[in-house]
């Protein structure tokens, strides 16, 4: 512990987060998209309406190419648990393995059999076999986001688990707290609805395109009705669940909590800062981000947080360096007793080892009282403040994606109002705005994760293990080459993936493809 | 029902799960094995269409079962899963990134304007056929030969030491490429063998698929004059494999202080003592030959209806006599007491037992696997089949 590898854990983390990052562009999308054909193709098969189903098959083609690369940039992230967070893996592999597990138990093989019927199957199963298999593969898909999203809310807020000493690591004990997490219930709905959110404007943005061009008109209107409903709803849940959101982490990750608001000193009435910049450090608090300028709603940030305008709300410095009157211990005393903890778990196992039976008592009543410190203890000796996260980057990527939740609502009942009264075609402005409002869906998503992930530094397992416990023993030289090669094919492949899009986009419903398959007959 | 079974049962019902879905893999890389013969089965653009859209409408079980593999490990052997793939880092990798490359190129390889071209998109899929193939099996083949690795979970404790806190370390720095050339006991041979044998035997799988699944006579033809040349070297290198298993030393436990020994000829042991898996892998064997001489000698078009589940059987009981009957399922020879055992690389009592709950979903997960296959396999694939989908590769 004396050489900490900083440069290890920090290439790891990179190489995490790029590949992440990667995979959360195409999952939203085919999330959402799943439910929007399968829609779609609902309204062919209860109206037999041709054209329903030339709409269908278009976005089908479009769901395609993006599935494709969500598999290939997700089996990366499975296994780097092993290949990179090998400590981790040992330590939580009876909670977080299981999820995982499961996922692919009742997820992937769902998701990848009906797949291949939905692409191939028009003209080899019935017309509502086809149908049912569109809806298992959005069901399928969704699931899949379901199972690592309980295993991720379980790292925010580690729950029915125990440590179990002999063995040295946590274990399940009760797997509907594992399911029924509230971190976890939040997250699932916050994450699906805000896919559902990408994925609608992904639709409407398109559709407003070819609108411009007045092109493809059917399709286009028709999506967009469609897209804008579903958007709609899906937003209303964004937002309520994001709210949920901040008030579990107010509960559990007080810290995450200052670092999004770039709280520094905590108080009652706490103000929410609707939107700011931070401007250059102070030199003498070289610890500390400093407002340029800011807007504050006064209070707001109490009440949201804990649903009462005169609640306490801690700030970065209450919990690095303690504050009495709140009963909030600092950071320092929380690395005291971590130290205690870790060092009495060891005093046990040598006790156990030599048959010293009062010694190894002693040791497990000091490792059990201390053990809610436990992940402190690693940073013994180190100074406190490394286990503050990234303001700057927490305080805005969470402030972009709540002014663009809000835009997104708005834009939403714009479309639908006027999709609904078929006077798209003379509001060019909004058209445009649609078309422009797809890059800003996948910044608000990815802003999201930033959010969560960034926030929770350098915790791994919230209290319980720090990112610097968590990591294979790897040279640094070979994280780092993994790292570029990952960007590289990523990269090309997103690349690829675009153009194929755009070009698939370009040319639209009336291709040969899809038009000769609809003429050949299709299912009876 | 799974609370009340022992830890040590639930352990052998886990391995027994990851030892089926480890098989159920082997015999599905035919998918990877198919991709290395489009050239030599497709000499015209059409007749490599159908080649890929034969493996096209199958690939994605592979991938789904490779996944699933990786996740039930993970789950039931957590300290298998940060050992092997935490230290292996550079075999496990190059496996990763064969199967990141492949998952995109059925989808990108003939859509316009795919930036790469459709050769590269080829390229890959011949890549992923050789590299998935030849590594998985060197990578399983130290299963039984061991690797160069220790673990010490107190490392976690040990705040005063010069090292990071990481339980397990690899000790060689080429972290698992040292498998094909390690010397001691041979072992560089016997990794190899068990690669290029998965390497040959997915060909060979994949030559007895298209047989079953594509209707054209060229591609036919070739097919049968690759099966003969294929299955004599899978079989070659498979029994050289096998044979000189039965004649090395294993990595044994003794089940009371539990601690790792050498046992001379205790794979071959392990059969005679668990007549059940010898009988498993005499039945896999005699499949596996049936379907071949079926196909080859007699013209038939299922051989891989018997070469298919024969695989699965084989490598099912390989993989048993690697974990059970006290025997260290992933042994290492740098520290013969870091050895990994189902006992102590295992997952709680309860969450081996809450998995076993989700496992009984599996046949619910075959059944509707089945009934697609079923659907979408009637008929054969031919080139007018393949232009009438809105959707090909
Ligand atoms: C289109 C995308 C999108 C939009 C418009 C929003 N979110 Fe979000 N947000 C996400 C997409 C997202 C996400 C990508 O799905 C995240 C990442 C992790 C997670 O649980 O969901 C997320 C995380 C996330 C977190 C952190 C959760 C954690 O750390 O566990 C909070 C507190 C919020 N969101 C709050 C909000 C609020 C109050 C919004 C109000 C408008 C909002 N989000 C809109
Ligand atoms: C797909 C959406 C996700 C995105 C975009 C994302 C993004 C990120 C980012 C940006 C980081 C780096 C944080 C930092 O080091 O400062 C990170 C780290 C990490 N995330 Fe996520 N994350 C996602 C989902 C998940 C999920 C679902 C899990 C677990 C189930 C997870 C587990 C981790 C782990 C283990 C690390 C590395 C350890 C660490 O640095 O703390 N992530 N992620
Ligand atoms: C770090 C955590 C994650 C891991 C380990 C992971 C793992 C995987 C794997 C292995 C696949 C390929 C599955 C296949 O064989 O078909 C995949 C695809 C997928 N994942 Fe992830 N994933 C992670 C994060 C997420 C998140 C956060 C979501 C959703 C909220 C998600 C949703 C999906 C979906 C819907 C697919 C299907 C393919 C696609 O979207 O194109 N994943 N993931």
């Amino acid at each position: 512990m004396e050489n900490i590898d900083w440069g290890l854990v920090d290439w790891s983390r990179a190489q995490f987060a790029l590949t992440a990052m990667y995979h959360w562009i195409f999952v939203p999308l085919t999330l959402g998209l799943s439910f929007i054909i399968a829609m779609m193709e609902t309204i062919y098969v209860k109206t037999g309406n041709l054209e329903w189903k030339k709409v269908t098959k278009f976005w089908m083609t479009i769901f395609g190419i993006n599935f494709a690369i969500g598999v290939a940039t997700g089996i990366i992230l499975e296994f780097e648990f092993g290949t990179n967070w090998s400590n981790y893996s040992w330590f939580v592999g009876d909670i977080f393995g299981a999820p995982l597990a499961i996922e692919g138990i009742m997820a992937f093989f769902m998701e990848s059999t009906f797949i291949a019927i939905m692409f191939f199957g028009w003209n080899k199963v019935s017309k509502n076999i086809h149908l049912l298999s569109t809806w298992l593969v959005a069901i399928g898909s969704n699931l899949s986001a379901l199972w690592i999203l309980v295993a991720n809310g379980w790292m925010q807020n580690p729950s029915g688990m125990t440590f179990n000493p002999e063995t040295v690591r946590n274990e399940m004990n009760n797997f509907w707290d594992v399911l029924f997490n509230p971190a976890a219930i939040n997250k699932f709905i916050h994450t699906i609805s805000s896919a559902y959110v990408l994925a609608s404007i992904f639709v409407i943005g398109v559709s407003a395109w070819y609108i411009l061009k007045n092109r493809e008109l059917f399709l286009a209107k028709r999506s967009i009705i469609l897209a804008s409903v579903f958007g709609f709803f899906a937003i209303i849940f964004t937002i309520g669940t994001g709210d949920g959101s901040a008030k579990v982490i107010a509960r559990y990750q007080p810290m995450k909590l200052a670092a999004m608001e770039g709280l520094y000193e905590g108080q009652t009435n706490a103000p929410l800062v609707a939107f700011g910049f931070f401007g250059s450090k102070d030199e003498n608090q070289p610890n500390m981000e400093k407002f340029a300028f800011s807007v504050k709603i006064p209070s707001a940030l109490s009440f949201l947080a804990f649903f009462n305008s005169d609640a306490f709300v801690p700030g970065i410095k209450d919990l690095v360096h303690g504050n009495k009157e709140q009963n909030i211990l600092s950071y320092e005393e929380r690395i005291e007793k971590g130290k205690i903890a870790i060092d009495a778990l060891l005093a046990y196992k040598n006790a156990k080892k030599t048959n010293e039976i009062e010694l190894a008592e002693s040791s497990l009543k000091l490792f059990n009282d201390n053990f809610e410190h436990f992940g402190y203890g690693y940073y013994f000796g180190k100074d406190p403040h490394l286990l503050v996260p990234n303001v700057k980057i927490s305080f805005y990527s969470f402030h972009i994606m709540v002014i663009l939740g809000v835009f997104f609502l708005l834009l939403f009942i714009l479309t639908f109002y006027f999709g609904f009264k078929n006077k798209l075609e003379n509001k060019k402005w909004l058209l445009w705005l649609s078309l422009w409002t797809i890059p800003l869906a996948y910044i608000a998503s990815e802003a999201g994760w930033v959010v969560a992930e960034v926030g929770r530094q350098p915790w791994v397992i919230q209290d319980l293990m720090p990112n610097i416990a968590a990591v294979s023993q790897l040279d640094q030289s070979s994280v780092q080459i993994t790292f570029f090669l990952f960007l590289a094919i990523f990269t090309a492949l997103l690349i690829a993936e675009i153009k194929i899009l755009l070009t698939q986009i370009r040319k639209g419903s009336h291709n040969e493809e899809i038009v000769e398959s609809i003429n050949e007959g299709g299912n009876k | 029902m799974f609370e009340n079974l022992s830890h040590l049962s639930l352990q052998q019902y886990w391995w027994l799960i990851d030892s089926l879905l480890g098989a159920l893999l082997v015999f599905l890389l035919f998918v990877q094995g198919g991709q290395t013969l489009i050239y030599t089965l497709g000499k015209t653009n059409g007749e490599r269409d159908i080649v890929v859209n034969s493996l096209g409408r199958k690939w994605e079980f592979t991938f789904t079962t490779l996944v699933t593999f990786g996740g039930a490990l993970f789950a039931s052997f957590p300290l298998f899963y940060s050992t092997s793939f935490g230290g292996a880092y550079w075999v496990w990798m190059a496996i990763l990134f064969a199967f990141i490359i492949q998952a995109v190129s059925y989808e990108y390889r003939k859509k316009e304007s795919n930036f790469l071209g459709k050769k590269t998109y080829e390229f890959f899929l011949f890549i992923n056929g050789l590299l998935g193939t030849i590594l998985l099996g060197t990578a399983v083949s130290t299963f039984f030969t061991g690797s160069m690795f220790s673990v010490n979970k107190l490392n976690l404790l040990n705040l005063s030491s010069d090292r990071m806190p990481v339980i397990s370390s690899w000790e060689t720095p080429f972290h698992g490429l040292e498998a094909v050339w390690t010397v001691d006991n041979l072992a560089f041979l016997q990794n190899l063998a068990l690669g290029l044998a998965v390497f040959f035997l997915a060909r060979t799988l994949a030559l007895l698929y298209f047989q079953n699944n594509i209707d054209n006579e060229e591609i036919n033809a070739r097919t049968k004059k690759c099966l003969k040349i294929n299955s004599v070297l899978f079989l070659m290198f498979f029994l050289f494999w096998l044979i000189r298993l039965m004649f090395i030393e294993g990595f044994a436990v003794n089940p009371e202080t539990k601690e790792i020994f050498m046992e001379p000829y205790k794979y071959f042991n392990n059969l005679i003592e668990m007549p059940i898996v010898l009988i498993i892998m005499l039945i896999g064997v005699v499949l596996v030959l049936l379907g071949l001489f079926m196909s080859i000698f007699k013209g038939k078009d299922n051989g891989i209806w018997f070469t298919g589940p024969g695989t699965v059987l084989t490598v099912f009981a390989l993989f048993l006599i690697a974990g059970y009957n006290n025997t260290s399922f992933y042994p290492s020879t740098f520290d013969l007491q870091s050895s990994l055992t189902i006992e102590n690389s295992s997952s709680s009592h309860f969450t081996l037992t809450a998995m076993s709950y989700v496992s009984l979903i599996v046949p619910f997960v075959l059944a509707y696997i089945w009934f697609a296959w079923r659907a979408m396999d009637k008929k054969k694939i031919t080139l007018e089949e393949i232009e009438s989908e809105s959707h090909s590769y």
